[in-house]
């Protein structure tokens, strides 16, 4: 069935609902790269005309890909909370917009189970970005393992320590500047640049080591393929989470080399660990834009929509982190800095809807029209939208993925500016360790002796007094 | 007078760690370092393969080269149609097949990707690293292929022609601000045009301070043994050539600072 949508004498036509959402999708390169992008300005306008006025029912009555021929949509419609959704079943969604204005967090907390991916990204097409902001504020997310993440009045911050040879004491050293800023509440994680088992180990244990040793309140994570995660845990490595890329379709993660199976026994390895104090969510998600175009996996639906459908399956595993790294695939999915400011705040505002610990990785690449101005900006924009976490990366200079993200400082400024707090158990913690006050602002000084002479390889390097 | 602790620290890694704070913000000096570094990594993206002085470089190892361009014809259609980046034109597929060819167990691409800097800094020196390897190993190697406007991908309609069992693309990497010269190496197992990600096996890092061409060229002869081996690359093949950086620069500069600082 098409649908139609009338502009003065002209009437344009979009041919079924994966077209129309498409074309209602404020433009951006990887819609254009995929061929289905709105044709020009009024075209996308009648789109949103048009989609405003559909039945959220009917939305979830027409799959974009077919329940036969995609897991992803069988594990969303499958877990679908009709219960839940009994409660905005009756609303268009123009309605729905308007309902998610004015409803308060618990009903948001309440619906969440009942939205499918499709339906956030459907009501995610009609808001402006202050809309993206006010819903996505007032939807809390609590997720925890050693600590609790996602409260309101708080960010985390994942300390990322990433060093181009996953050199032991190089990485150490990132770390003991990041904790020295007070970051590192989300995770410490680290993209290794090598996928061996073996410097996956040495890497499990150091960051094993230092967590015990100074009885820091957090999590690590060495962010590496599933199955060779699944390997660590069966050689007894300490592995606290399970990390993995996914995708918004069956073939995009097959491209990843992963399938739900795979991702659920990953899970329960992890479960049966038992390392969580205060909780119990183990797996740490990362998604993006583009990505299923990118694999050729698209099945001729928005970006946008299909970033959405990766938070379904993120959801089904309970995650204590999920983040979208938003800049980080490049311009020929997200052009410029508007474009990533757009497609940060859409992807927080649906992970969030559904019920889903978004964090975002504020970030963009060299070869993209965008600079650090423009990450300020949509950092500014997420810490008013009550983001789970952001990223730490030392001088925001990622030297092992070649990208650029947020800073230790960066966190400060947030924080000073929208007096964001961090997790209340790190919180305690770095006070406890002689890092920062009550208050949670950091103390003055140099390396903290007591960091320093806990840290496996740098007391030997004369910086312990 | 004892040097600043968190100098000592930064001398043990790229990051910038230890660049000090006025109240939440960075110092003028780092925001100055780091304007300059995204600048030069700016022009980096749109500097010209110099695909003359690369083929003469690599001719000079004693390899034969071919030279092809991909199906996008300029830096700007390049950077937002990555499905040019991975397509080769007629003429490069003609090029490819107008001699008869046996089939070989490797073709090696060499390809500026996000950054011909780094293919002029290091794809000849990281070729002849890996001459050694080639030698020892005894594996027929087609020509080496110098390809421009490329993308990772392109390699799979190049090894499918070459008719090679393998391929690896050396492709410059998106430049970071601190490394602008990063090679990565893709290796593709049975090429053809279709391979997905996860069939490939990715070294990243290639230059001078991250990798060294010597370690990344251990690293590959074993990738390349293993793939022709178990007749695959990708998530199926882990990388266990075992820690090939048992000195790294980072760990010099710790020994170091043990010495000096007793």
């Amino acid at each position: 069935m098409s649908y139609r949508h009338a502009v003065g004498t002209r009437t344009h036509v979009f041919a079924d609902l994966p077209t129309l959402m498409a074309k209602a999708t404020p433009v951006r390169s990887g819609d254009r790269l995929a061929g289905i992008a709105a044709e020009s300005a009024e075209e996308e306008m009648a789109a949103r005309w048009c989609l405003a006025d559909i039945p959220l029912r009917e939305i979830l009555a027409k799959p974009l890909i077919p329940y036969e021929d995609d897991d992803v949509t069988r594990l969303i419609l499958d877990r679908h909370d009709s219960r839940a959704f009994a409660a905005i079943a009756h609303l268009t969604v123009g309605d729905f917009r308007e309902f998610l204005l004015s409803a308060a967090s618990e009903t948001l907390a309440r619906i969440a189970p009942g939205i499918t991916p499709e339906i956030a990204a459907a009501v995610s097409k009609l808001m402006r970005n202050q809309d993206l902001i006010l819903v996505a504020r007032k939807c809390r997310v609590v997720t925890r393992f050693r600590n609790t993440i996602g409260l309101p009045g708080r960010l985390a911050v994942r300390l990322q320590p990433n060093h181009p040879t996953d050199d032991a004491a190089g990485i150490t050293a990132s770390i003991l500047d990041g904790l020295s800023y007070g970051c590192g509440d989300a995770v410490i994680g680290l993209n290794p640049a090598s996928d061996s088992v073996s410097t996956l180990g040495s890497l499990l244990h150091l960051f094993d080591d230092l967590i015990r040793r100074l009885e820091i309140p957090t999590q690590g994570c060495i962010l590496t393929h599933v199955t060779t995660t699944l390997e660590a845990m069966n050689r007894g490595l300490p592995v606290d989470l399970v990390f993995q890329s996914i995708a918004g379709t069956q073939g995009a993660n097959a491209s990843f080399g992963v399938t739900l199976p795979i991702l659920k026994e990953a899970h329960e390895a992890a479960l049966a660990l038992k390392r969580g104090t205060v909780g119990d969510d183990v797996m740490y998600f990362e998604t993006g834009q583009g990505s299923a175009l990118s694999a050729g996996q698209h099945h001729g639906i928005d970006q946008q929509t299909l970033e959405a459908r990766a938070y379904a399956v993120a959801r089904a595993f309970r995650p204590l982190l999920v983040n979208t790294v938003v800049g980080f695939i490049g311009p020929e999915y997200l052009y410029d800095g508007k474009e990533i400011i757009r497609a940060g705040l859409e992807d927080h505002f649906c992970g969030k809807l559904m019920g889903v610990p978004l964090g975002v990785d504020v970030c963009y690449t060299n070869h993209a029209e965008a600079d650090q101005n423009d990450m300020d900006t949509l950092l500014t924009l997420l810490g008013a939208a009550g983001c789970n976490f952001i990223m730490g990366v030392p001088g925001a200079d990622d030297v092992m993925l070649n990208y650029q993200s947020t800073s230790f400082h960066d966190s400060l400024y947030l924080r000073e500016v929208l007096g964001l707090k961090r997790a209340p158990e790190f919180e305690a913690w770095l006070e406890r360790i002689g890092l920062a006050d009550a208050d949670g602002a950091l103390l003055p000084g140099g390396p903290n002796q007591r960091l320093v002479a806990a840290m496996p390889g740098l007391s030997d390097a004369g910086l312990a007094a | 007078m004892s040097e600043d602790p968190w100098a000592r620290l930064a001398r043990l890694t790229p990051a910038r760690i230890g660049l000090g704070r006025a109240g939440a913000g960075l110092p003028t000096r780092e925001v100055l370092r780091f304007g300059l570094a995204h600048a030069q990594a700016r022009d980096a993206v749109h500097t010209p393969l110099d695909e003359a002085a690369v083929t003469a470089g690599i001719a000079a190892l004693g390899f034969e080269t071919l030279s092809v361009s991909s199906a996008a014809p300029d830096r700007a259609t390049y950077l937002r149609r990555p499905d040019l980046g991975r397509a080769l034109t007629e003429e490069a597929r003609a090029a490819l097949t107008a001699a008869p060819r046996e089939s070989v167990d490797l073709a090696l691409v060499v390809a500026d990707g996000l950054s011909a800097r780094a293919i002029h800094e290091g794809a000849a020196a990281f070729l002849a690293a890996f001459q050694p390897h080639l030698a020892r190993a005894g594996w027929r190697v087609a020509p080496v292929v110098v390809a421009r406007q490329a993308r990772v991908a392109l390699g799979d309609g190049i090894g499918a022609a070459l008719k090679a069992r393998a391929v690896v693309v050396a492709i410059g990497e998106r430049p970071g601000l601190s490394s602008p010269d990063s090679l990565g190496l893709y290796l593709t197992f049975a090429p053809r045009i279709g391979r997905s990600d996860a069939e490939r096996n990715c070294i990243s890092n290639v230059r001078p301070a991250g990798l060294s061409h010597e370690a990344a060229a251990h690293r590959l002869d074993w990738l390349l043994n293993q793939a022709l081996v178990l007749g695959l690359s990708g998530v199926g093949l882990k990388d266990g050539s075992g820690p090939a950086l048992a000195a790294s620069p980072a760990r010099a500069a710790l020994e170091d600072l043990g010495r000096s600082d007793p």
